[in-house]
């Protein structure tokens, strides 16, 4: 259970001026899911497609190290990074028909992924790509391989795609948003499906999202990302229950149901820097009620326990 | 006219302490599908059975609801269940293929043009995109000053009137020669809500307004909301698939599945005490915030097409608790407490 998947060390990914990730750094253990939590612009998707090696020019790693099962995966070639993904890392996006092609069937797409990196005869692969949509919950697969992607459901399709990621069972899967498109009823659906099959294969899970709902839930750790930092990290319940970094506290208080009903909602004043122009020191500070002059400067991690924060004044443990 | 009377008898007698307030919009028994009319050729091939009429979907089947000045109605339904097209209806951009909708109690299509033109700007829409929503090649100060140019709603100064609606909603009138892509999306948002304030309604239509914002930026909206309806007076229809968004903010919540309301009830109630299946499904899947890790358990199955729904209760395939009747019987929305209907074949005689 404890052995390490992955470890992200100091990663920085820039796309010319703009840090969208500056200096970020966790890790994953086997069968652990890390919710990473973060508002749009924050760099939680652009860290995701730099551990998979899909950012795109002129996006670059400009720095960190990216450890997979104890390899550092930073400097792979183009080759062994495509024999890793799909096979022992597999990302799902928020939009599964930029996964899928519309033009082929499913079969065609699903027996494809499971030929790429095994040599099977095609009419196993298909068996496989079969079992796996049972296993994603699609009834009648056998009949649904023939279907292309657009006689699907948004929430079916979603389905699918999972049931990609799965297929060559890997030891670790990025999932950016894959359930912010879809309604509430098809959501839970997704989220029960996932945590059953996450459990079931020991599969380490980055659940990337804006939703603080979700990842309590779902995620045994969290990590909160602000304009490309982690300003906050540890086990799910400690964090959301007694927030350290002002930020993360100004986020769960700006959920409606956290609210008196009727009241004025608690809101974070002003809006996220744009991450080409970051304040030198903490980022959150001119949003902060708590900062002061040593805010200004640069502000490290500092540990609490099992838990980590970027905060020169963080909230005191006990919250009313 | 004298049809309608009385469905609105009706709905008046369920509400409580609806004595004294009249509602703003009253829709009547509203319907509307969608399709195609068939050209000449398809209605030639009808006739001579060589073809099927194209098959219409029934977006609102048969909607009676009333919103009372004042307050807010938060209407809560899946993609599909014909939630933002009964929005559309109420604000006057989609005319409804069946029913009527009243203004002040009485029927719009029966006003004289000035008034029904009069009443439709008392009715604005807040639409959810807020970069599809507003013409990017327009400078925001034409984007909001535009409509009450047009219906000459300006005595003085167009300019400071338009800085006038942008400190309203919140923005700073020294952006207002900008155009939308330089703004950010809640402030895009601030810039719809500014257009739709700009022509003093009384009533605004808002779907999903806050559905595509980050959630710190959704808080500043929803505030800006709340306090523009105790400052303006404002009614809202609040359409939202986002219950704990439509908790906090409504008086009443309306649910809505497959073009039908199944259920009706000041928010405390329905969300203390949800009469109908699909409701306490719903709320059952609301994603909170909480400190144990817990499974999912999901409701069964999907949205059924809106081209075929399911017969009867167009639940019965989901609902656990399906009977025989709910096959074969579309249940009526029905009183089962004040103020508070619901339409489920549960709530007859205790079967």
């Amino acid at each position: 259970m404890n052995a390490t998947v992955l470890e992200v060390r100091d990663l920085r990914t820039h796309f010319g001026q703009a840090k969208a990730v500056d200096g970020v750094s966790f890790s994953v253990a086997r069968g652990e899911v890390l919710g990473l939590v973060g508002e749009s612009g924050s760099g939680k998707s652009v860290t995701g497609f730099s551990i998979i090696g899909l950012v795109d020019p002129p996006g670059t790693i400009v720095g960190g190290q990216i450890v997979f099962d104890g390899r550092d995966i930073t400097s792979s070639s183009r080759e062994e990074m495509r024999a890793l993904r799909g096979r022992r890392m597999a990302m799902i996006f928020q939009d599964p028909m930029m996964t899928l092609n519309p033009v082929l069937r499913i079969d065609t797409q699903m027996i494809e992924a499971v030929q790429a990196h095994e040599n099977v005869s095609r009419a196993d692969a298909r068996a496989r790509a079969r079992d796996a949509l049972g296993m994603v919950g699609i009834p009648s697969p056998d009949e649904r391989l023939q279907a292309y992607p657009h006689q699907f459901s948004g929430g079916m399709r979603q389905r699918v795609v999972i049931a990609i990621a799965l297929l060559h069972r890997p030891d670790f899967i990025i999932a950016d948003e894959p359930t912010t498109a879809l309604d509430v009823t098809i959501q839970a659906q997704i989220l029960a499906e996932m945590q059953k099959l996450v459990a079931q294969n020991n599969t380490s899970l980055i659940w990337i999202t804006h939703d603080l709902a979700v990842v309590s839930r779902l995620a045994d750790r969290i990590a909160v990302m602000y304009a490309g930092r982690i300003v906050e990290s540890g086990p799910v319940s400690d964090v959301l229950a007694r927030p350290l970094h002002p930020y993360t506290a100004g986020l769960i208080d700006s959920v409606p149901s956290r609210n008196q009903r009727g009241e004025r909602l608690r809101q974070i004043p002003g809006m996220a820097p744009s991450v080409a122009r970051l304040p030198t020191g903490c980022a959150f500070a001119p949003r902060c009620a708590r900062a002061d002059a040593m805010c200004t400067q640069a502000v490290p991690l500092f540990p609490a326990g099992p838990r980590e924060h970027r905060c020169v004044h963080p909230l005191p443990e006990l919250r009313v | 006219m004298i049809s309608s009377t009385p469905v609105t008898a009706n709905i008046q007698s369920s509400l409580p302490g609806a004595g004294g307030m009249a509602p703003l919009i009253e829709l009547n028994e509203i319907s509307h599908s969608f399709g195609t009319r068939p050209d000449l050729a398809a209605r030639l091939a009808i006739s001579l059975k060589l073809a099927n009429p194209a098959a219409r979907v029934q977006a609102v089947d048969g909607v009676s609801l009333a919103v009372r000045r004042g307050e807010v109605l938060g209407l809560v339904g899946e993609s599909g269940c014909g939630k933002s097209t009964l929005g559309r209806i109420v604000a006057g951009i989609v005319s409804p293929t069946k029913g009527s909708v009243s203004w002040r109690g009485k029927d719009m299509k029966a006003l004289p043009p000035s008034e029904r033109r009069e009443a439709k700007l008392r009715v604005q829409m807040i639409f959810q995109n807020p970069y599809a929503s507003l013409n990017p090649r327009r400078k925001a100060a034409d984007i909001v000053g535009e409509a009450p140019r047009v219906h000459g709603l300006v005595d003085g100064d167009l300019g400071s009137f338009v800085d006038e609606q942008f400190r309203r909603a919140g923005l700073d009138p020294a952006l207002k020669h900008r155009f939308p892509h330089q703004f950010s999306g809640g402030q895009r948002q601030r810039i719809g809500i500014a257009r739709a304030l700009a022509v003093q309604p009384e009533f605004l239509v808002c779907d999903e307004a806050v559905a595509a914002l980050d959630v710190s930026i959704q808080a500043q909206i929803l505030n800006l909301f709340m306090d523009l309806r105790e400052r303006l007076n404002l009614t809202y229809l609040f359409i939202s698939h986002d219950l704990g968004v439509v908790e906090h903010i409504s008086d009443r919540v309306a649910i809505m599945y497959l073009g039908r309301i199944v259920e009706e009830a000041p928010a405390e109630e329905i969300f203390a005490r949800a009469n109908h299946p699909y409701t306490q499904a719903l709320l059952a899947e609301v994603p909170r915030i909480e400190t144990t890790k817990r499974s999912f358990a999901a409701i069964k199955g999907e949205l059924p097409s809106p081209l075929s729904p399911p017969s009867g209760c167009h639940f019965h395939p989901r609902c656990p608790h399906a009977m025989p009747r709910c096959r074969t019987e579309a249940p009526r929305l029905k009183v089962v407490a004040a103020g508070h209907k619901s339409a489920c074949h549960l709530n007859d005689a205790n079967v």
